[in-house]
């Protein structure tokens, strides 16, 4: 079957099962909207090429499937790197399709050109630019594969113009063929036996889970395997969601702003099991004073992970849901008595956690605590299978921590880019995979008018994301850090004037809400979950409460600041 | 220490930049870079002299692995291997100097490839202890100029990396 470019970019996309995409169009990119008129493929158009990245990263979080993101060349590139960058820190398998100048005038600075390819290669799990239109489907194929398998990751593909006009045969490619890129899938059998052996030697062992459980749909082996080896667990904050958050056993988030528990147990185990995560500095703290004294298994599909930071006793280079089966294959076959191993370690466990609970402050004066917001937003969601997203900062954090999860993809956060503006479009973009779920941002003030605009994307297609701001009128995160480390010298951090969030969301359609007493928090988030519109609501919040406990950057366990 | 790590990648536009981004992405340091076509056509072989402790030797190599369009890595430092680097100098050929660079040249083994009233250009091959020997008793006589290859190297004994490289495996 002859087609052009463009049409072979859409029919390519059905071809692997794509059913929504998030974009926005422009000259380079016209073939390839003519193509997707009247095309069975849903298309969302956003306001702005940030927001379509983001929710196409949203939807994959939330599903697990690729996401998928259309721009146009130049500016509408450019304006997607955020997003991408945000979906390479956090390993999230998404589909950038770029617009291009046509072939021949790549290189001439023509008009809307930008280099697309070189802008994003540091930010990319690989990226294409197709010349050929014979090359087209392979690419399509090439690039999913890329995306989705092994340590996932955003590939960009860059389509010049000429390229969706040309004609060529179109066959989707059944089979992917690249002899430089084999990713590692199965544990080795000895290196696992070896990883089991360890745990039954340790007295004092911890589960250190990382959001690569939840990427390779690890989760429910996970929770196997900690109940039957009775090992306590802490994930981060890319993890909240891989384990139960009411079971005994977890020990709350760990890192900057983990719980003291958590903390406590990763700096006095004796075998440290690392699954899926990467020994970030905000997890780390001081390296030289981390994971001193205990072993280390680390198991990561990513070998570039393995002992970069800190080194591995036992390191497993593989798939975790393969490494959990075969973990679990092992544990079922054993008669070890793990309750009387870990008796008593469990014990100074639930001891650190009763005594240093995450707390905060109750309210005196009347004015809304941030963290009482997150609580109430929580217990109104119960049994309504609730999606969260996260904006950045403060609230961010309390949202990982007084939240509850009961599994995975259900907390959408930007772990290790940290940006701003990503909560609404992920929301937005979750919402679309899901339509009859709940799903609800948390924000800060500063972060939720990065990608404001979006809401009214969220309005016009009818997906009644909720948005809770916790609205303190300062950039939160950078307040308290210039309390801290700087002197109260809150330099551009408070913000003089802010937007009527009501009558924002009234202009975009959507309902506003203003929430200032104590008493009517619980009955607003009642009230806002009922909607079935997208609904803003600004909750006037505490201006000094500050996020803790915290662990200064670069700091060890010994300096955790608590409430 | 100084390392010699041999990378077989894709004949791929923006290969090169790829891996030459990933150096300095990450602050790895680059002494030299040689790349060019192999036996076979669609790989080419970068030659890259790096130094740096063992822990961020082993992540230039996976880092370099990680890279989609590279085929294989090899830290040639630790292998039976040859190695070897081109140099071409232009040598200031006043009368009285002659003499002496033409035994130099002899000595080291290499060329005289140009000549003109003024300037004699030569050519040496070899590990980098005999160029910067070469370079350092020279020096004295008058350079003009001088480019350096890079080192390029390959393992010892028979066949070919590429085809000893992994199969191709299939998947999607
Ligand atoms: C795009 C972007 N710019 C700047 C920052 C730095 N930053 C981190 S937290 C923060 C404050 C966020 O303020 P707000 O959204 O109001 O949340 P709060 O901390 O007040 O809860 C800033 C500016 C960032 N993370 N992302
Ligand atoms: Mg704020």
């Amino acid at each position: 079957m002859k087609l052009k470019g463009a049409q072979i970019v859409v029919e390519s996309l059905i071809a692997e099962g794509v059913d929504t995409i998030f974009g926005f169009p422009g000259g380079a990119v016209l073939p390839l909207y003519d193509a997707l008129y009247g095309s069975k493929l849903k298309h969302i158009l956003v306001r702005h090429e940030q927001g379509a990245a983001h929710m196409a990263d949203g939807y994959a979080r939330a599903t697990g499937r690729c996401g998928v993101a259309l721009v146009t060349s130049g500016p509408g590139a450019t304006n997607t790197v955020t997003g991408i960058a945000t979906a390479y820190m956090d390993s999230i398998p998404m589909v950038v399709l770029t617009g291009q100048v046509p072939v021949g005038l790549i290189g001439n600075d023509a008009f809307q050109e930008a280099d697309i390819v070189g802008i994003t290669r540091p930010c990319t799990k690989h990226s294409y630019l197709v010349r050929d239109v014979n090359d087209l489907a392979r690419t399509i194929k090439e690039a999913f594969y890329i995306a989705t398998t092994g340590k996932p990751g955003p590939v960009l593909i860059d389509l010049p113009k000429d390229v969706l006009n040309a004609t060529a045969e179109f066959e989707y490619p059944k089979t992917v063929s690249l002899r430089s890129y084999n990713p590692t899938v199965e544990g080795h059998p000895a290196q696992v036996k070896r990883a089991f052996e360890a745990m039954k030697q340790a007295k004092q062992p911890v589960l250190y889970i990382g959001g690569g459980m939840i990427l390779a749909n690890a989760s429910a082996e996970l929770v196997k395997f900690a109940q039957k080896t009775v090992m306590p667990v802490t994930t981060t904050l890319m993890a909240m969601g891989a384990y139960p958050s009411r079971d005994e056993l977890f020990l709350g988030m760990l890192g900057m702003h983990g719980t003291y528990a958590a903390n406590m147990a990763m700096h006095e185990c004796d075998l440290m099991v690392c699954l899926g995560a990467r020994f970030d500095d905000r997890v780390t703290g001081r390296l030289d004073a981390f994971a001193k004294t205990c072993t280390v298994i680390h198991v990561d599909i990513d070998p570039t992970s393995i002992s970069k930071n800190v080194p591995a006793h036992i390191p497993v280079v593989a798939d975790l849901l393969d490494v959990m089966k075969k973990l679990n294959a092992l544990a079922d076959k054993d008669s070890f008595d793990w309750d009387d191993k870990h008796r008593l370690w469990l014990t100074r466990l639930a001891e650190w956690k009763s005594i240093y609970p995450l707390r905060y402050e109750k309210s005196e004066t009347g004015i809304i605590k941030p963290q009482f917001v997150v609580e109430q937003a929580w217990e109104a969601a119960k049994g309504r299978n609730p999606i969260w997203t996260t904006e950045v900062g403060q609230a961010q954090m309390w949202a990982a921590q007084f939240l509850q999860f009961d599994g995975p993809r259900t907390f959408l956060s930007s772990g290790g880019l940290g940006t701003m503006g990503y909560g609404l479009p992920a929301a937005i973009g979750a919402q679309a995979a899901f339509p009859g779920r709940l799903v609800v941002n948390i924000a800060g003030d500063g972060s939720i008018q990065m990608n404001i605009q979006e809401m009214i994307t969220a309005v016009q297609y009818g997906l009644p994301v909720k948005t809770v701001i916790l609205n303190n009128g300062v950039l939160g995160m950078v307040h308290q850090w210039q309390e801290m480390f700087h002197g109260k010298r809150y330099s551009n951090s408070e913000f003089a004037m802010n937007p009527d969030f009501v009558k924002l969301a009234e202009a975009y359609g959507a309902v506003g809400m203003r929430i200032t007493k104590v008493a009517d928090v619980r009955a607003a988030l009642d009230e806002a979950y009922k909607i079935d519109k997208p609904v803003l609501m600004d909750f006037v919040v505490e201006k000094e409460e500050k996020v803790f406990p915290m662990v200064p950057a670069g700091g060890t366990v010994k300096e955790m600041m608590l409430l | 220490m100084k390392h010699t790590i041999s990378v077989l990648v894709e004949n791929r536009f923006g290969v090169l930049s790829r891996v030459a981004g990933l150096f300095s992405g990450r602050g790895f340091n680059i002494e030299s870079l040689t790349v060019a076509e192999t036996e076979d056509a669609a790989v080419s072989r970068m030659t890259i002299v790096t130094r740096g402790e063992d822990r961020i030797i082993e992540q230039i190599n996976k880092q370099l692995n990680k890279l989609i369009d590279v085929i294989k890595v090899v830290d040639v430092t630790a292998e039976e291997h040859v190695e070897r680097e081109l140099l071409l100098v232009k040598l200031n050929a006043e009368e009285k100097n002659r003499a002496e660079i033409l035994r130099m040249v002899e000595i080291f083994r290499g060329k005289i490839v140009d000549v003109s009233a003024k300037s004699y250009t030569v050519e040496i091959s070899g590990g980098d202890r005999k160029i910067e020997a070469f370079i350092e008793m020279i020096r004295p006589l008058g350079m003009q100029e001088m480019a350096r290859s890079g080192k390029i190297a390959l393992p010892r004994g028979t066949g070919s990396s590429i085809s000893k490289a992994k199969k191709p495996k299939s998947g999607g």
